[in-house]
C-alpha cells in the first residue's frame, strides 16, 4: 500500500515549477528510462551569478520521485549556490514530511540532478565563482552495480551522508543491488569497509577499555558480543545460542539448534564461543555449557 | 462489494460472492466440528466437504478423488513440482516457462541452486511460448513439465494439452498453474493429458487461504504436508471446512456463471481497450490478441511511471488496478512478463493491468475512460521523454 505523507501527495498532485527554461544556466541529467526513473533540473541564475532566480524540472518516475523534484525545486529558489550546495537528500526527505524508506533513493536522485546541474554550469561559466564538490566520499568511479548502473562512488557516499549499515538499505538510498543481485558482495565488501573504518576510530577513542572495564560495562559488552557476533555466527550454521547468566568471570551459555545436538559442542564453545568473548571482551573470561 | 471504488483487479484477487459467504457461514459458527470426528455433529462438515470436492470436479471435469484440498494456489503449486521430482525415478530436469508465477519461477530457481536442472521457455514479443522449443527441451531426464494455463499479467492462454501429450511422449509428467485460467475456461481434464492442476479460491470469489490440487487419477504421489490422514492420506492438516465450502459455492456459481459472465467482461475489456487506445497518446496493448483470458488488459503507456498513474487513477476516482512497473512489483525490476517480452523500455515502466469480473459494470469503464486519459497526459507533460510527439 502507498505510505506516503499528505505533503508528498499534494506534490505529486500538483508539482511546484514543471518545465523547461529555455535560457538556463546550468541542466543537470540523471537517470535514464531504462532504469524507470530521470530527473532534468534547468537552474538560472540572478543577475548576482550565485543566487538561484528560477529552477524548473522534467521528471519520468513513481508519486516520490515526482514529489521530491518538486521539492527541491521550492527549496531551490532564492538560495545562492553555496546555500543550496550545502543540501542533502535528507533535506528534502524532511521537507516532505518523509520518504518511504524504499524510496528514499528518489530524494537521492534530485541532489544529484542539482549536483548535475552545478557541474554543467560550471562548464558553461567558468568565469563564475562556483561552489566547489563538495562531496567527501572517497573511492573510484568504478560501476559496482551493473543493473542500474551505480558507481562505487556514489555508493560510498550515500552511505556516509545517511549512516547506512546494510545492503538493503544501500538499494532503498541509490537502487544498487536492487536487481539481479549480482553486485550485494561487492556492496558488502564496501559498507565493511566504510563501517570497519569507523569502529577503528571508535576503538581507538575508547582505547583504554579493556581492562578497566566496569562490571556492568563488561557484562554490557558480553551481551553485545553474544548477540552481533557469536548468535549470528552459529546461525549461519543452522544453530544458535542464549546467555544464561554472567557471573564475574564465567559466562554461562547454553547452546541450541543444531548445535545442542552437535557432538563437537563443548569444542564449539572453547574454540569458539570463548575465543570470541576473549578477543573481543576480556582473555579472563571462562565459558560454561548448560544443558 | 464496497461501492464507492472501482475494483478492476480481479486477477490479483476478487471479492467474495455473497451466496460464497452464506455457504461458509455454518462452519464458521454453528458447526464447528472437526470432519475427521466419529459423532453426528460433525456430520454437516464433512458433508459440505464432500459436496465441495464434487462441484470442483465437476467444474473441471474430473472426479471427487482428484481433488486435493490446499490452503492457496502456491501450495498447490510447490506440491505438484515437488512430488514429481519424488517420484520420477531420479529425473532431475524440470520444464516450465519465463513468465510463470513467482510460486512456479522461485521454486525452480530454488531447486536449481539444490542442484535441479530447470529449462524455462522463453516467449515472443506477444508473450506467446513456440512449442517447437518445448519439443526440443523435453527428453527422458525431465521429470514434470509446468506450463501455466493463462498468464496472470497479460492474459495470454497457453496450449496446455499439447504440452501435456509432448510431456507424456518422453515420460514427464505435467503441471499447469490454472489459477487464473479456472472458471473462465471451459475444462473437461477427464479428456487431457494434464496430470496436476492448481487453482486458487480468491480468484474466483471464494476466500483468500484455500485452494485445490487436481492429480490425476493413478498418477504417483509424493505428500508435501506429512501427518493426518486428512486428504486421503495425501495432504495433512485439519481441514478449512469453511473455505472449502466457499470454495465449492464457487465452483458451482463459476459453472452458472461461465459463459455469460465471459461475455460481460470482454465487452467491458473491449470498451476499455478502445477508448484508450483511442484517447491516449502511443497506448500498446500487451498480449496475444489471438489467445487471451476475455477479462485482461494489460495496456502500456509510453514515458510515464506505472506507479504514478495508479496513484492518480486511485486519487482521481478510487479505481484499484496493478502495474507491472518496477516501484509496483515491491523490486526495483519492473515485471518479468513484460520483459521476457522484450518490451520497448519507453513502455515497460508504463504498463496497467485491468481485469474484470462478473461484479463490474459499464460504468466503471466510463469512469476509468473520464478520468485516465487525461492522467496520462499531464504525466507526459512532466515527463522529460516523448516531448517531441505529445
Ligand atoms: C498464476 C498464478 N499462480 C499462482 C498464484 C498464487 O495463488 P495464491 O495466492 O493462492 O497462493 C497466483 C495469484 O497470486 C496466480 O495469479
Ligand atoms: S548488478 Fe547490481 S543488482 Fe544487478
Amino acid at each position: 500500500m502507498w505510505n506516503y505523507t499528505e505533503k508528498v501527495m499534494d506534490h505529486f498532485l500538483n508539482p511546484r515549477n514543471v518545465g523547461e527554461i529555455p535560457e538556463a544556466d546550468g541542466i543537470g541529467e540523471v537517470g535514464n528510462i531504462v532504469c524507470g526513473d530521470a530527473m532534468k533540473l534547468y537552474i538560472k541564475l540572478a543577475a548576482d551569478q550565485k543566487t538561484i532566480e528560477e529552477v524548473r524540472f522534467q521528471t519520468f518516475g513513481c508519486a516520490s520521485a515526482i514529489a521530491s523534484a518538486s521539492a527541491l525545486t521550492e527549496m531551490l529558489k532564492g538560495k545562492t549556490l553555496e546555500e543550496a550546495a550545502r543540501l542533502t537528500n535528507q533535506d528534502i526527505a524532511d521537507f516532505l514530511g518523509e520518504l518511504p524508506e524504499e524510496k528514499m533513493h528518489c530524494s537521492v536522485m534530485g541532489m544529484e540532478a542539482f549536483q548535475s546541474a552545478l557541474e554543467s554550469l560550471r562548464k558553461k561559466h567558468p568565469e563564475y565563482a562556483l561552489p566547489g564538490d563538495l562531496s567527501s566520499a572517497e573511492g573510484e568511479d568504478r560501476i559496482v552495480c551493473q543493473c542500474f548502473n551505480v558507481s562505487e562512488r556514489k555508493i560510498r557516499e550515500v552511505v556516509l551522508a545517511n549512516n547506512l549499515t546494510t545492503v538493503e538499505q544501500v538499494t532503498h538510498y541509490c537502487k544498487a543491488g536492487g536487481g539481479c543481485g549480482g553486485c550485494i558482495e561487492d556492496i558488502e565488501q564496501i559498507l565493511a569497509d566504510i563501517l570497519g573504518k569507523k569502529k577503528e576510530a571508535a576503538v581507538k577513542e575508547s582505547q583504554t577499555l579493556p581492562g578497566n572495564l566496569t562490571n556492568l560495562q563488561k557484562m554490557r559488552l558480553i551481551e553485545e558480543v553474544f548477540e552481533q557476533v557469536i548468535r549470528p555466527g552459529l546461525q549461519a550454521d543452522g544453530g544458535d545460542a542464549e546467555l544464561v547468566d554472567i557471573d564475574g568471570n564465567k559466562v554461562q551459555v547454553r547452546l541450541k539448534g543444531r548445535c545442542a545436538a552437535c557432538h563437537a559442542a563443548e569444542q564449539t564453545l572453547k574454540l569458539w564461543v570463548e575465543a570470541k568473548l576473549h578477543e573481543m571482551v576480556s582473555p579472563s573470561l571462562l565459558v560454561e555449557q548448560i544443558k | 462489494m464496497s461501492k464507492d471504488i472501482v475494483y478492476v483487479d480481479n486477477n490479483a484477487t476478487t471479492c467474495i460472492d455473497s451466496e460464497v459467504l452464506a455457504a461458509m457461514q455454518p462452519f464458521l459458527t454453528e458447526y464447528y466440528g472437526n470432519p475427521s470426528s466419529v459423532y453426528p455433529f460433525s456430520g454437516p462438515a464433512a458433508a459440505a466437504m464432500r459436496q465441495a470436492r464434487q462441484s470442483i470436479a465437476t467444474l473441471l471435469g474430473a472426479t471427487p478423488e482428484e481433488i486435493i484440498f490446499t490452503s492457496c494456489g502456491s501450495e498447490s503449486d510447490n506440491t505438484a513440482i515437488m512430488s514429481a521430482l519424488q517420484t520420477q525415478g531420479g529425473r532431475r530436469k524440470i520444464l516450465t516457462t519465463v513468465v510463470e508465477h513467482p510460486a512456479i519461477l522461485n521454486l525452480c530457481r530454488s531447486l536449481q541452486k539444490r542442484g535441479y536442472h530447470v529449462d524455462y521457455l522463453s516467449v515472443d514479443s506477444q508473450g506467446r511460448l513456440n512449442l517447437d522449443e518445448a519439443r526440443s527441451l523435453i527428453d527422458e531426464e525431465t521429470a514434470i513439465v509446468s506450463v501455466m494455463f493463462a498468464n496472470n499479467e497479460i492474459g495470454n492462454i497457453y496450449p496446455v494439452y499439447e504440452l501435456a501429450e509432448m510431456a507424456h511422449a518422453k515420460g514427464a509428467l505435467f503441471h499447469t498453474d490454472a489459477v487464473q485460467a479456472v472458471g473462465k475456461i471451459p475444462l473437461n481434464l477427464a479428456a487431457t493429458q494434464i496430470d496436476f492442476l492448481s487453482l486458487s479460491g480468491h480468484k474466483l470469489h471464494a476466500p483468500k487461504g484455500v485452494g485445490a490440487l487436481y492429480k490425476k487419477r493413478f498418477v504417483p504421489f509424493f505428500s508435501w504436508l506429512i501427518g493426518g490422514h486428512q486428504e486421503h492420506g495425501l495432504r495433512a492438516g485439519t481441514e478449512n471446512v469453511a473455505g472449502i465450502a466457499g470454495l465449492g459455492k464457487a465452483a458451482e456459481l463459476a459453472l452458472r456463471y461461465m459463459a455469460s459472465e465471459n461475455q460481460q467482461v470482454s465487452v467491458l475489456r473491449d470498451r476499455l481497450e478502445a477508448g484508450l487506445l483511442a484517447s491516449c497518446p502511443d497506448p500498446k496493448v500487451n498480449g496475444d490478441p489471438a489467445s487471451r483470458l476475455p477479462n485482461t488488459s494489460n495496456i502500456c503507456f509510453k514515458y510515464v511511471e506505472g506507479e504514478a498513474i495508479l496513484l492518480r487513477l486511485y486519487l482521481a476516482a478510487k479505481v484499484c488496478a496493478s502495474s507491472g512497473s518496477a516501484c509496483t512489483t515491491g523490486s526495483l525490476e519492473p515485471s518479468h512478463v513484460l520483459r521476457a517480452m522484450g518490451l520497448d523500455y519507453q513502455a515497460l515502466h508504463g504498463s496497467i493491468r485491468f481485469s474484470f469480473s462478473r461484479f463490474n459494470t459499464q460504468e466503471d469503464v466510463d469512469i476509468i475512460l473520464q478520468v485516465l486519459p487525461k492522467i496520462i497526459r499531464d504525466l507526459r507533460e512532466l515527463s522529460p521523454f516523448g516531448r517531441a510527439k505529445a
